[in-house]
């Protein structure tokens, strides 16, 4: 696998609300290769979440192209190869089958609160992949158990903690077995002293070479896992490069003023 | 005035409450399941977003048209408006009125077939009153599963599809269970509503409980010894309907409590539980 295969190509992203009036993002392009962890830091209406948002189609861009696996996601069809004839046909994008590729963790959890533990980890790979349960529920306690959950299997959302929660929404999210993991502020709804726990499964995740994309507030985890930090700002990219780059040579003046006011 | 020997009198004339309660009571099933259907297709139709003239919303180099009257074409939803217009007529207007019209107009130059169900009920006057109940049953039980729906939290919905469920998996398992649970109140109320409201069926002639106290009224001379009778057996109706729904409501939230024992599906239970079975062996 090469360092810097691509995964995901986004092409000058733009989304509008209002009719224009409010611009979330306001023209990115990024390249998420495999392996990456990126970490994308910013003020608050910056725009970091809208464009993480917008990866998985949760929210549709006004305009741009996101290429995932070489498929533009954005439009409705793309040209493929007929395998038969070799001829380029128009195939329809199945916007649910990349989102299978793609695991999505949520400042708020966002677990099934009428579906106990074990049943929110296998509903959508026995539903969606057509997995057998006794083989999803294998996979689920597998994954419990690294995460240090496996004795909360038969519990609901409500009995856990915050920090057990988001913990369940990550592992909830690799039983698809997905190539790239979007976190939206996994920390930012946690008392201080459950961040730990969701990050140290988060880091673990980053060695075993799962390509991330983090938005986060967390510097020291940016610091310390990612390989790539995206700073925005009104919707633009505004500087990219290594933590070591970002965090202690900063060139714009936005960035360097953002960092005087959170570190 | 209300005496034993009206009573009595009454009673004599029992049978015909018994024909209008099995009447009353198919009236409102079948409103109650005629209604909900046609609620269920009304709540999808105020939810969808099918947007048909969405292409004029695109300019020619494919960029979003964001203002203007294209704009606002494009963003049209006709299954929308049609249900929308639907439930603020049904529910602006009398039940009454709608009985009669469907009744005297809509119904008059339909010939339908004269037989009697269960022997007494006349299936002319009958369907009228089950179509007009079932519609306007209908425009409120629609409104009460739109806000169930809405109320669940789109992050919910985010979940489940980001784990590449499509919207029909997304309404199955995660939205409707998580509604039903939360509308099963205004659910009950709305099926009580019903039964209580058959009885206007009685202005055309449906042989219901209240046909039944003005016929009784006929033959005795007596009007409050029925309208006793009529107003015991209307509540021995309802009370059981709302409590059988709210026996439901206790059984759904149990996701709602911090204590006492989580239910998982039988199946994925019995894995669990071999898997901890297993984990004790292992540790021998």
């Amino acid at each position: 696998m090469a360092a810097t295969e691509k995964l995901i190509e986004v092409k000058n992203l733009k989304k509008h609300y209002n009719k224009g009036t409010i611009k979330a993002l306001d023209g990115v392009s990024v390249d998420i290769n495999r392996g990456d962890v990126m970490v994308v830091i910013g003020p608050s209406g910056s725009g970091k979440s809208t464009l993480l948002r917008s990866l998985n189609l949760l929210e549709e861009p006004t305009d741009g192209e996101i290429i995932f696996d070489g498929v533009d996601i954005t439009k409705k069809k793309y040209k493929s190869m007929d395998d038969a004839t070799g001829r380029p046909v128009m195939v329809k994008v199945s916007i649910d089958e990349h989102r299978q590729k793609m695991g999505m963790v949520f400042q708020h959890f966002n677990l099934f609160p009428h579906k106990t533990i074990i049943e929110n980890m296998i509903l959508a790979p026995v539903q969606v992949l057509n997995m057998p349960q006794d083989e999803a529920v294998d996979k689920a306690l597998k994954l419990l158990r690294r995460v240090g959950l496996a004795d909360r299997a038969a519990a609901y959302p409500i009995q856990l903690s915050g920090g057990q929660k988001q913990r369940i929404a990550i592992v909830r999210a690799l039983m698809m077995e997905p190539s790239v993991m979007l976190f939206d502020e996994p920390t930012s709804a946690l008392d201080p002293e459950m961040v730990g726990e969701v990050l140290e499964v988060m880091k673990e995740l980053a060695n075993e070479g799962m390509t991330m994309v983090v938005v986060t507030h967390e510097m020291g985890f940016a610091r310390e896992v990612g390989n790539r930090v995206l700073f925005m700002a009104d919707g633009k990219l505004v500087e990219e490069g290594t933590p070591e780059a970002i965090f202690d040579h900063p060139q714009h003046p936005r960035l360097q003023d953002f960092l005087s006011k959170v570190l | 005035m209300i005496s034993r020997v009206g009573f009595a009198r009454t009673f004599q004339f029992l049978s015909m409450f018994r024909d209008g309660l099995i009447c009353t009571i198919s009236l409102s099933a079948l409103t109650v399941v005629f209604g909900f259907v046609l609620a269920l297709i009304l709540a999808v139709m105020r939810l969808s977003n099918l947007r048909p003239m969405y292409f004029l919303a695109f300019e020619k180099d494919g960029r979003l048209r964001e203002q203007g009257f294209l704009a606002a074409l494009a963003r049209f939803r006709p299954l929308n408006f049609i249900a929308t217009v639907y439930v603020e007529v049904f529910r602006a207007t009398p039940l009454l009125v709608q009985l009669f019209i469907i009744y005297y107009i809509v119904f008059a130059p339909i010939a339908l077939p004269t037989f009697k169900l269960f022997g007494f009920i006349r299936f002319e006057r009958f369907l009228p009153g089950v179509v007009a109940l079932a519609m306007n049953s209908g425009a409120y039980l629609s409104e009460i599963i739109r806000a169930g729906i809405q109320s669940i939290d789109g992050g919910q919905t985010e979940a489940a599809r980001s784990l590449g469920m499509s919207q029909m998996q997304n309404m199955r398992f995660i939205i409707l269970p998580q509604a039903v649970k939360n509308i099963l109140p205004a659910i009950a109320n709305e099926f009580v509503t019903i039964i209580k409201e058959s009885s206007v069926c009685y202005t055309i002639g449906v042989q219901e409980i209240m046909y039944a106290v003005s016929s009784v009224k006929g033959a005795t001379f007596s009007i409050g010894e029925p309208l006793i009778v009529a107003t015991l057996v209307y509540f021995c109706l309802t009370f059981p309907t709302s409590k059988i729904i709210a026996y439901f409501e206790r059984k759904m939230s149990s996701g709602d409590r911090r204590t006492g024992p989580a239910k998982t599906n039988r199946k994925v239970q019995a894995l669990l539980d071999e898997h901890s079975r297993k984990a004790m062996r292992s540790m021998k």
